[in-house]
């Protein structure tokens, strides 16, 4: 077990971010390099890092590490750098412009997959309008591979969780302006990333126009590592604080007013205030009568 | 007659309204998925495998994606829209997509000595306030820290009691007094840390997740490793009950003793001149005999490659990464001086 005990005001604070928390931060992304790399993929890599800012962070030296030999290193750098995600780019003779997407939990490898780039275009070479850093983007994932292969579905999972930004509740409708989008067919990959247009179209919606923004990949599926299942329940556990509390006896006619039973205590009869009726009162002189001293006051009692 | 004319009329200017521009409708053979907490759409229908493999590829993708973004933006139009502090917003429903957390759930902190005393006790915590009133200063001042009340640097003078030891030094005894009550309070944290370890509400650290692939002898090994990993080389590491004694990993360096017997020495350096004034390369036996058996399983595989294939593969035998054997004579060199 690791005890530290933060000396000062700052490292407490330092530790306290780094620390477990029920509602997590968005995920920061490294992006690594290999020990040999292309310049094509170190293209790739500062596109995508570009796409994932601010939670990004870029190493810019060489490692010559390999993730699928052994994870060690790359465990480390998450640990140094606070980041679950990671993007590793290599290459060599027989894996090409090799980019790997991986994410950890606790720090320790989950699941990684490796993909070869095979056509690439930079975001430079397109002239549309760039998206705004920080934006949560929409997911297009296109292809039935993505429900049906399993490598596929855990690719589309691992993409979702590189991409998808911050969980939010509201999102501001101006901000949807970019779309990263993954066709799957015949075993390649295609990587779009599109800036979103919104144009009037005589009704409330408006009409989508697309331009690319880049950049643009195409891929192929290459080495995967997948999370055991139960290293993968494991992880997606979900706090039980958080989980939405049962709802008792609470429910809605067709007319969609609400309907629910209530448990009262029993009711005191001799609390109840009923009608006052003249006939009823006591006279005065006979109550002075009956109790002197002790039942002065009119008060009734249990 | 006259308002069913008009309602026409509206209809009419309607539909030339939205004629001008462009529809928003798409239509798809099959629905698609979305989770729109997390703005994800899955298309689940058809791709046209040919017009990807053209030149038209870019294009085809583009009327693709627009349309299914399309198909997005309408969904996400159809919750209730909220003008707020400039900008218009919709609330998302919760997210759909199960994705992994990045660390574990936080666990409940297990309460110290103290807090499971105070509880059985019914002691309330009390908010104590940071400012004190000072009598001696009539002022009010931290309870703790910088300017402190009763800070113990002000006390210049300590007047000492009758049934005091005289040699005593009472400043010196306030410093260490302080520093024993420091260390006590110290020693009581790492108690409660470890009592906390102990019940397990503290989290084990996740094994790597490559040590699943770990076979029993690599397990073996590595848990020699760890055994030795420790200062004084694994002399006091504690053994199991029933533990086999531990292979013998690697080779002992042997250091023979500065003198010998009498002739031993001699010997030795013979033997090496020998070996040094030997022509041909020396034959190491051991690495000789499992290189023979390793060419032969490496023969025997590729035989039954080409049983299979039948065709290619003719030379399969020579495997790349195999170092031919050679004992070097500077070796041996090496080893003399």
């Amino acid at each position: 077990m690791d005890v530290v005990k933060p000396k000062n005001q700052r490292s407490k604070r330092a530790l306290e971010k780094r620390a477990p928390k029920l509602i997590e931060n968005p995920k920061t992304a490294m992006f690594v390099r290999g020990g040999h790399i292309s310049q094509i993929v170190t293209d790739v890599m500062t596109d995508l890092c570009k796409l994932k800012r601010p939670n990004a962070v870029l190493y810019r030296k060489k490692n010559a590490t390999r993730p699928f030999e052994d994870p060690t290193t790359i465990e480390f750098f998450s640990q140094k750098s606070d980041a679950s995600l990671f993007m590793y780019g290599s290459h060599n003779k027989k894996r090409p412009h090799n980019i790997v997407f991986g994410r950890m939990f606790d720090h320790h490898l989950l699941d990684m997959i490796e993909l070869g780039v095979e056509q690439y275009k930079p975001m430079s070479s397109f002239t549309s309008i760039k998206s705004s850093v920080g934006i949560k983007p929409c997911l297009i994932f296109s292809g039935d591979s993505f429900e049906t292969e399993p490598n596929y579905a855990k690719l589309k999972n691992l993409l979702i969780d590189f991409f998808h930004g911050s969980d939010v509740e509201r999102v501001d409708l101006s901000s949807l302006e970019t779309v990263i989008t993954f066709t799957v067919s015949d075993g390649k990959i295609f990587m779009r990333v599109y800036h979103i247009a919104l144009k009037k179209s005589g009704t409330r919606t408006p009409r989508v126009e697309l331009e690319e923004m880049g950049p643009s990949l195409d891929l192929v599926l290459r080495r995967t590592h997948i999370a055991s299942s139960e290293l993968f329940k494991l992880a997606t556990r979900r706090p039980k604080a958080l989980k939405p509390k049962k709802e008792k006896n609470i429910s809605k006619d067709p007319f969609g007013s609400k309907l629910a039973r209530i448990h009262m205590t029993r009711q005191d009869m001799k609390q109840l205030k009923t009608r006052r009726v003249k006939g009823l009162k006591r006279k005065r002189d006979t109550a002075q009568e009956e109790g002197e001293g002790t039942e002065s006051s009119p008060k009734r009692q249990n | 007659m006259e308002a069913e004319e008009e309602s026409m009329d509206v209809e009419a200017i309607l539909s030339a309204h939205q004629s001008k521009f462009k529809s928003t409708e798409v239509n798809k053979e099959v629905e698609l998925q979305f989770d729109l907490g997390r703005l994800l759409a899955t298309d689940l229908n058809e791709i046209e495998a040919q017009s990807l493999k053209t030149k038209q590829k870019d294009g085809y993708l583009l009327n693709l994606m627009r349309d299914n973004t399309q198909l997005l933006i309408n969904e996400i139009w159809k919750f209730p829209v909220e003008n707020n502090d400039g900008g218009i917003s919709v609330q998302l429903p919760s997210p759909k997509t199960v994705l992994p957390r990045e660390k574990p759930i936080p666990k409940e902190k297990e309460p110290t000595k103290w807090e499971q005393f105070a509880q059985t006790k019914g002691i309330a915590k009390k908010k104590r306030s940071k400012m004190v009133f000072d009598e001696k200063s009539q002022e009010w001042k931290p309870r703790w820290g910088y300017k402190r009340i009763n800070d113990p640097k002000e006390d210049w003078l300590i007047e000492v009691p009758d049934n005091a030891d005289p040699y005593e030094d009472p400043f010196e005894k306030k410093s260490e007094d302080r520093k024993e009550r420091i260390a006590k309070n110290e020693y009581q944290r790492l108690r409660n840390i470890a009592r906390a370890d102990k019940s397990g509400r503290v989290k084990a650290p996740l094994p790597p997740a490559y040590a699943a692939k770990l076979n029993k002898h690599q397990v073996t090994h590595a848990l020699g490793m760890a055994r030795k990993s420790t200062a004084s080389i694994g002399k006091f590491t504690p053994k199991l009950s029933k533990e086999p004694a531990a292979k013998s990993a690697g080779k002992k360096s042997k250091f023979r003793p500065v003198v010998g017997k009498k002739g031993e020495e001699r010997a030795l350096n013979l033997e090496i001149l020998k070996k040094m004034s030997k022509k041909t390369d020396i034959l190491d036996v051991k690495k000789a005999t499992s290189k023979f058996i390793s060419d032969e399983h490496e023969k025997a595989h590729a035989e039954k490659q080409q049983g299979i294939r039948k065709k290619k593969n003719k030379h399969v035998s020579h495997k790349a990464g195999k170092k031919p054997v050679k004992l070097m004579k500077q070796k041996a060199r090496r080893k003399k001086r």
